[in-house]
């Protein structure tokens, strides 16, 4: 569909940062990488400012929990280029404690509010973040509900308890 | 000597704090702006959001699939159909289900029938906060003839729930085609009376050009999608860009302006939906050449039988119940699917982890993405000129909040 292909992307990223780029992927064709948090922000301005790739466009930020991985907390970065019509997704696996990453409003102020809310949701501190504050839940809140162990109603009810069906 | 010792404060500006909502009636849902002013001119302005917060997200993922076409009524709740729809093509797309081009058709004058719904609001919001009345009620009773064009299809009229994974819960039957077919009739009527009211009035358009221009740099950096970023000059849109529901099949424009003030969103709203007017007449056209009666994809595993044949079929009642149950076999899967929402880029991030119910699914909500700018671009703005660039925005709270 896009102008270049997924191939070239990750062969261009593979040029500049070898090793750094891991277990490339293509899902419904869309090209999926991982990277370290230590890198993240180097490859995201490549991304952007790369005169053939032009990933200018933030699409998205977001995380998932995988409570059994070593790493749990896993950002991940949704890129789109214009120019290429062609998207790109970023992985970056952090740990359960006091998970921190680089943030990305240094090249997109519209990283502010997703950063925001994914902080909110999943506790991830972006370092340098101009007001990491909670955005959707109300401030005095202490957990992160979108993290697996939070249940999602009040876990004493029975009332609601399917026996069945089990939910 | 003496020093005057109030001398100081004599030139010192005294600035007000104003609370701008959250039910305040200029800003047409809950969003609250505590604003620091300078007479009427507005020094900054923080936004607080989330006062609708109902974590869809999370809820999602206690949920089988076919329940979660609820939750996205709720996001954008002007134009629930494109939500809904967006949704069964995430899922069809995981699932690799194809379906008839009879099907896409249908969607499409659905979700176009949604956008027109959601312009002429947006629209004629805008006029009511310029103090011209008349065009929104013009245009409120034609988004009572697409609601009653909804409810023909599918029962509901606001949160409608349309459609099903796999294709749609019932063909359109001839008063719907009916209904379409004269709804696109008047509308081209209702709209050309609307446009002579305010596209060249002098007052609306004092009040409307050359407030809050965006420039596409700055649209880009803020992540802007749809309609408000067409307006700054860059063509982005997910029908052309990435074609969804047999798109590419049809012939329209994409307009774009110049500057992205008021003006040019409201012009481009208006051009919005004279092709929508466009998609929808080529769709009924192409319709009639689709063979009659498809209106869902042959996939008995994800998509609920008739009534009759549960009852007297023992695979149909089989289907029915683990479909119902929630216990439709999905494969493992990491999915992106955008859709052109009315007020942008729309997506769906889902992964499954091959259970009943999402391990995770995200929205990308435009309202949300888009109103972190309102802030922003509010310093230095008139506080009446910030009330009609929030109305333009459109932003949703239902949207914004999730």
């Amino acid at each position: 569909m896009g102008k270049i292909s997924n191939q070239a992307v990750l062969q261009k990223l593979s040029n500049s940062f070898g090793e750094k780029i891991s277990v490339p992927a293509e899902p419904y064709g869309l090209l999926t990488f991982e990277t370290t948090k230590e890198d993240i922000q180097d490859i995201l301005k490549f991304l952007k400012e790369d005169k053939e790739l032009q990933f200018i466009f933030l699409t998205d930020i977001t995380a998932i929990h995988y409570p059994e991985n070593s790493l749990p907390i896993v950002v991940v970065y949704h890129l789109h280029s214009f120019v290429n019509n062609v998207r790109v997704r970023i992985k970056v696996s952090l740990p359960d404690l006091n998970p921190t990453i680089p943030t990305a409003t240094t090249l997109w102020e519209g990283a502010n509010w997703m950063e925001r809310e994914t902080f909110d949701f999943f506790g991830i501190n972006f370092e340098g973040h101009p007001n990491l504050v909670r955005i959707l839940n109300v401030d005095d809140m202490t957990a992160f509900p979108m993290r697996k162990e939070f249940p999602l109603e009040d876990p004493n009810r029975v009332d609601k308890k399917d026996f069945f069906f089990g939910r | 000597m003496n020093q005057p010792a109030i001398i100081e404060n004599l030139d010192r500006k005294e600035t007000t704090t104003l609370n701008l909502g959250p039910t305040h009636p200029a800003t047409h849902g809950v969003f609250q702006n505590v604003l620091e002013m300078d007479g009427e001119k507005i020094i900054s302005g923080v936004s607080t959001i989330g006062y609708i917060h109902r974590a869809f997200e999370k809820i999602a993922e206690h949920r089988p699939y076919y329940q979660i076409t609820p939750l996205t009524d709720r996001l954008n709740y002007c134009s629930s159909p494109i939500n809904n729809m967006g949704w069964h093509m995430t899922v069809e797309k995981m699932l690799g289900i194809q379906m008839p081009k009879r099907v896409d058709y249908m969607r499409v004058i659905v979700m176009e029938l949604a956008r027109i719904a959601d312009h002429l609001i947006c629209n004629g919001i805008l006029g009511v906060d310029t103090g011209a009345y008349t065009g929104f009620l013009y245009l409120m009773e034609q988004r009572e003839h697409i609601y009653e064009i909804y409810e023909e299809i599918c029962g509901a009229r606001l949160t409608t729930n349309i459609g099903r994974i796999g294709g749609f819960e019932r063909d359109f039957n001839d008063i719907a085609f009916q209904k379409i077919r004269k709804f696109t009739k008047d509308y081209a009527v209702a709209l050309k009376e609307f446009q002579n009211l305010f596209d060249r009035n002098r007052i609306f358009m004092d009040r409307t050009v050359g407030v809050a221009p965006v420039t596409t740099e700055t649209a880009l950096n803020y992540s802007w999608t749809g309609l408000i970023l067409r307006a700054t000059g860059l063509d982005y849109d997910v029908r052309v860009n990435e074609p969804y529901s047999s798109y590419e099949d049809f012939d329209f424009d994409v307009p774009v302006g110049t500057t992205g003030d008021v003006y040019d969103r409201y012009i481009l709203r208006n051009e919005e939906m004279w092709q929508s007017l466009r998609i929808i007449e080529q769709a009924l056209d192409k319709i009639e050449k689709e063979p009659k009666g498809v209106f869902h994809a042959n996939v008995p595993e994800i998509y609920l039988p008739p009534k009759e044949e549960v009852y007297n079929n023992m695979e149909a009642l089989i289907y029915h119940f683990k479909i119902v149950m929630g216990e439709v076999d999905v494969p493992k899967a990491e999915v992106y699917h955008c859709v052109e929402g009315a007020n942008g880029e729309l997506g769906f991030y889902l992964i499954s982890d091959g259970g009943r119910a999402p391990y995770r699914l995200h929205f990308r909500r435009p309202s949300f993405i888009n109103y972190q700018m309102y802030a922003p671009m509010s310093r230095g703005m008139l506080l009446s000129d910030a009330i009609i660039n929030m109305s333009s925005l459109n932003v949703i709270a239902g949207e914004l909040d999730a």
